[in-house]
């Protein structure tokens, strides 16, 4: 299990809010948690995903986009830990993935080829509301430690705060146009990957890390550097020569 | 996964009751007309507009339910302010249950004018896939309440059909026949996205474009468009500017 120092943890919790009231980009905020979460709880890759209107897990942010680890969120569609975790609105553990075959035919196997053998998702909602959930995967056997579950349910409750944090919210609309706003950015970045990838000749993995690495050195959220790479590739010049 | 497909059908078969009187080879506009007022039948709403904008976000075609929601539609894009431009420029759903508060202020122009002629309550919902933007859809109520669970999502299942709609017919498909054809394999979505971006590439040419493009390739090859994402992300399928 992991052995997080107070100090550490209280970093954690100071970074997150911090990016909370400045800079903010929502994309970029839930890679931030989900990678700190990753760090905190020594985890392999942690991923979030929110429901669209038709209760469909999307996914939104990982601590790394690797392909491989993005068709592990998108199977979640169907069937998953994420999903479950979603429904039930309760933490999902499942300390070896390997006897998880008949619940998730499709899953299971995915993530054991994938190279993770155990796969936890703890929910996200606001209120009484659910919105998605956290997955975390480890490339090691094994549940989660009470304290770990306690930090990822933290930064899982944190996360949701950042997707409403743009604008308070006073009633049940802000709620659907936050998450949509949110999942639509999920679709820029997406389409900015493939533009990217093309013009440098690299993998989707690859132009992503260029995207990311753009709107640090200038910068920019990276979901203004998606939306410029596809609408306004001239505002980002130095992104689009190969 | 049911649920998404179920409601789009739902969707799409409320469209397919309404009556037309525009020309049958006029697959947009008459379509538009349908789609407006199944969505006053299907939803607690008054009125429903569409406006359809090209990529620079200038309007280019409004269709309306009735003629004083065309007016509402088309008031948005004279001034310059109203729920549907604001959903344009946010990329998200502007959602006010109530005009006579907030908004009358954030539409000092816009907000009286939708008061005086009896609407309370507004929602406009953009037409858009990522960075590609196609219009808004609007929602017109003539009491101050919101859109509960049930009918957010048929709200927004409208706006997807609309969307695939548009897409479909720039696309030249045969749209009275697409049923199952274009199926879009959900667990692809992510290798559509960035198909779509690649092909903005290979072509020179805008998002939008391009997913029309990828759709009149499916079309005429008969081919699920995620099969035809996957295999251009992998790099075995790269289409070219003469042929689809």
């Amino acid at each position: 299990m992991a052995t997080v120092s107070a100090e550490r943890l209280a970093e954690v919790f100071v970074e997150v809010s911090d990016t909370l009231v400045s800079h903010f980009d929502i994309i970029e905020f839930l890679q931030m948690v989900t990678s700190r979460t990753a760090e905190l709880i020594d985890a392999a890759a942690v991923g979030v995903l929110l429901a669209d209107q038709h209760g469909e897990l999307q996914f939104m942010a990982a601590s790394d986009e690797a392909t491989t680890l993005l068709e592990l969120f998108q199977v979640q569609t169907a069937e998953g830990p994420c999903l479950e975790a979603y429904r039930t609105r309760a933490p999902v553990m499942i300390p070896d993935v390997r006897v998880a075959a008949d619940r998730w035919p499709q899953f299971a196997p995915r993530a054991v080829k994938a190279g993770f053998l155990s796969v936890h998702a703890v929910p996200m909602h606001l209120r009484d509301q659910a919105i998605g959930a956290m997955n975390i995967f480890s490339t090691h056997t094994g549940g989660m430690e009470p304290n770990e579950l306690v930090i990822a349910q933290s930064l899982a409750d944190t996360a949701t705060i950042g997707l409403m944090q743009e604008r308070a919210i006073r009633r049940g609309e802000m709620l659907t146009e936050q998450l949509h706003a949110a999942l639509n950015s999920r679709i820029v970045i997406e389409q900015a990957k493939g533009a990217l990838s093309r013009i440098h000749g690299v993998s989707v993995d690859e132009a992503f890390g260029l995207m990311r690495e753009f709107a640090r050195d200038h910068n920019y959220r990276l979901g203004e550097v998606a939306t410029y790479v596809i609408t306004e590739p001239a505002r980002v010049s130095g992104l689009m020569r190969p | 996964m049911a649920e998404r497909e179920g409601r789009e059908r739902a969707v799409r078969a409320l469209i397919d009751l309404e009556p037309t009187t525009a020309d049958p080879e006029d697959r947009v506009t008459g379509w538009l007309q349908r789609l407006c007022a199944a969505a006053v039948r299907a939803l607690p709403a008054s009125g429903a507009g569409v406006s359809v904008v090209d990529r620079h976000g200038v309007t280019e075609l409004t269709v309306a339910s009735d003629p004083e929601c065309e007016y509402l539609e088309e008031l948005q894009f004279t001034l310059g302010e109203g729920p549907c431009v604001d959903a344009l420029a946010g990329r998200r759903p502007v959602l006010e249950p109530d005009v006579a508060s907030a908004a009358l202020a954030r539409w000092p122009m816009y907000a009286p004018a939708v008061l005086q002629r009896g609407v309370r309550a507004v929602f406009a919902f953009p037409l858009q896939v990522g960075a590609a933007r196609l219009g808004v859809l609007d929602v017109y109520r003539r009491d101050p309440a919101g859109l509960d669970g049930a009918a957010m999502a048929l709200a927004l299942t409208f706006a997807d059909v609309t969307v695939s709609h548009l897409l479909d017919a720039q696309a030249g498909a045969d749209v009275g026949a697409r049923q199952g054809a274009l199926d879009e394999m959900m667990s692809y979505r992510t290798e559509l996205y960035q198909a779509q971006g690649i092909v903005t590439v290979d072509l020179g040419i805008s998002v939008d474009e391009a997913m029309v493009r990828l759709r009149a390739h499916a079309f005429a090859y008969e081919r699920r468009l995620g099969d035809i994402a996957r295999d251009v992300v992998a790099g075995r399928l790269r289409l070219d500017n003469d042929a689809t």
